[in-house]
């Protein structure tokens, strides 16, 4: 058991494939929240091989596209200073600014540092006692457990000179957001199975009760995806609409407590707004005040922010699931990986970055569907 | 940024301030933090990310799982499928598609 090549089985894809279809007598949208199932879905050209009228709408679950364009344009005011070493996770680097990018900033000499993990941050932190070190604490419940214990060791060690630029979002006021809108055609949620081991399911619960739309904790190998699709749209064609568990090998009811413990230490929930959608109530994670000392915002003047998103990118629909990246005139063209306008097409989970990798839309494919890629001689 | 990567636990220390180990990704090996999963033993598995494990992969439910998927009807799937993979190409061997990422994020 090694719990990949187990679930990239493709003889299985077919029989789950195969049920699918056997099932499915009505159209039905359903929503992957996470970028990173987007990339499987798409990589592996699940989407395309669902039941006529079945559609996979790509929800807003990647943290890089969501992170709002003041917080960027904030990281590149605290990245330029002299005395600071800015530390990052390596998708932030080449999501662009109102005017910049954090790449471009550090070819021109400022200290920018990928990281892999926040721990490392605070060990640069407590090498170079002379520097203030700031580390761009993003993401969705899935990282806000490492970044709290970046912020909670910090302050055990008595770090004077660490600090955190914080932008965290939350997966269900998003999804709360998303089916209040008046244009939702969202039907049924795959839920990230990964936000889901730090905090459980109970807060879904209410969600498909009040909303009458099941949800289903879903993982991100093809065969996980396929099996999520297939528990969705049973209960979608049965008339029911309730939490279920297709990832039951790393997901608990209940989540990771301990994760929660420490998050809840050092966050509090508080409005956030989201690159593209706007301010959504309760949506995101905020310092604690009683450690204030180490949020980057109270540490560095970093007002007069005055934000510019490009004109053509229409990154904010994308995010929404009410247009794909196929609708938008820059696709390909203006907007590409090697020269994006806006996140999704930077981020290895941003949806616009799935499309262009799998060729869709391009003159040229660069990727091969499910049944071409599990060929033994590719 | 934050994939989550299954990978073994082969090494648990207590660094003085935490729970710290090694986990083997197929091959590659790199350090992770541990104190999220405190119950954790040498050849358990766990979700990485980064650099935290956040999660201990129970292999009871995984086993059950897969055994489930197997015991889908082949019959009805072959009906539905029809001639949108044929026989052989389903029934080769997964080889290349351990060549697809390895896991996923958020």
């Amino acid at each position: 058991m090694k719990y990949v090549d187990e679930y990239r089985d493709s003889e299985i894809a077919c029989k789950l494939l195969g049920e699918i279809h056997r099932i499915t007598t009505k159209p039905w949208s359903l929503m992957e929240v996470c970028g990173g199932q987007t990339h499987t879905l798409v990589k592996q050209g699940i989407d395309e091989a669902l039941p006529k009228g079945v559609r996979m709408i790509h929800g807003p679950g990647c943290p890089v596209c969501v992170t709002p364009l003041e917080q960027i344009d904030k990281a590149l005011a605290i990245a330029a200073r002299p005395d600071v070493i800015f530390t990052s996770y390596g998708d932030m680097l080449r999501v662009p600014g109102s005017t910049t990018d954090l790449l471009s900033l550090k070819a021109r000499g400022a200290d920018v540092r990928i990281v892999y993990s926040p721990l490392d941050a605070v060990k640069i932190a407590v090498a170079n006692p002379d520097r203030q070190v700031v580390f761009f604490a993003i993401g969705f419940e899935t990282t806000a457990p490492a970044n709290a214990m970046a912020v909670w060791q910090a302050s055990k060690l008595g770090l004077g000179n660490f600090s955190v630029l914080v932008s965290h979002v939350l997966v269900p006021p998003a999804m709360t957001a998303i089916l209040d809108s008046p244009t939702c055609q969202v039907q049924a949620f795959l839920a990230a199975g990964h936000v889901c081991a730090v905090m459980g399911w109970t807060e879904y619960e209410p969600i498909a009760a009040k909303y009458g739309v099941p949800i289903v904790v879903t993982g991100f190998e093809p065969l996980d995806l396929l099996e999520g699709i297939l528990m969705a749209i049973r209960q979608l064609e049965e008339g029911r609409a309730v939490v279920e568990n297709q990832y039951a090998r790393a997901v608990k009811r209940e989540g990771n407590r301990s994760a929660q413990a420490v998050v809840g230490r050092i966050f509090e929930p508080g409005d956030r707004t989201w690159r593209g959608i706007g301010s959504i109530p309760a949506s995101g994670l905020h310092i604690r005040s009683e450690f204030a000392k180490f949020d980057a915002e109270a540490r560095f003047e970093v007002g007069d922010i005055h934000t510019q998103e490009h004109p053509a990118c229409i990154a904010g629909q994308i995010l929404q699931g009410t247009k794909t990246p196929l609708d938008c005139a820059a696709y390909g063209t203006l907007c590409s990986p090697q020269k994006p306008l806006g996140a999704p097409m930077v981020s290895s989970e941003g949806v616009c970055s799935a499309y262009h990798a799998a060729g869709r839309g391009l003159a040229a494919p660069t990727a091969f569907p499910l049944y071409e890629l599990s060929r033994p001689d590719r | 940024m934050c994939l989550g990567i299954p990978g073994k636990v082969i090494e648990i220390r207590d660094d003085g301030s935490m729970l710290m180990g090694k986990i083997d990704f197929g091959g590659v090996r790199k350090e992770a933090c541990l104190a999220y999963v405190p119950e954790i033993e040498i050849g358990d598995y766990v979700i990485v990310h980064v650099g935290f494990a956040i999660s201990r992969l129970d292999e009871e439910e995984a086993l059950k799982t897969l055994e489930l998927l197997r015991m889908l009807d082949d019959d009805a799937v072959a009906m539905e499928l029809g001639s949108m993979f044929a026989p052989d190409e389903a029934a080769e061997p997964a080889g290349a598609a351990g060549a697809a990422p390895p896991a996923a994020t958020a």
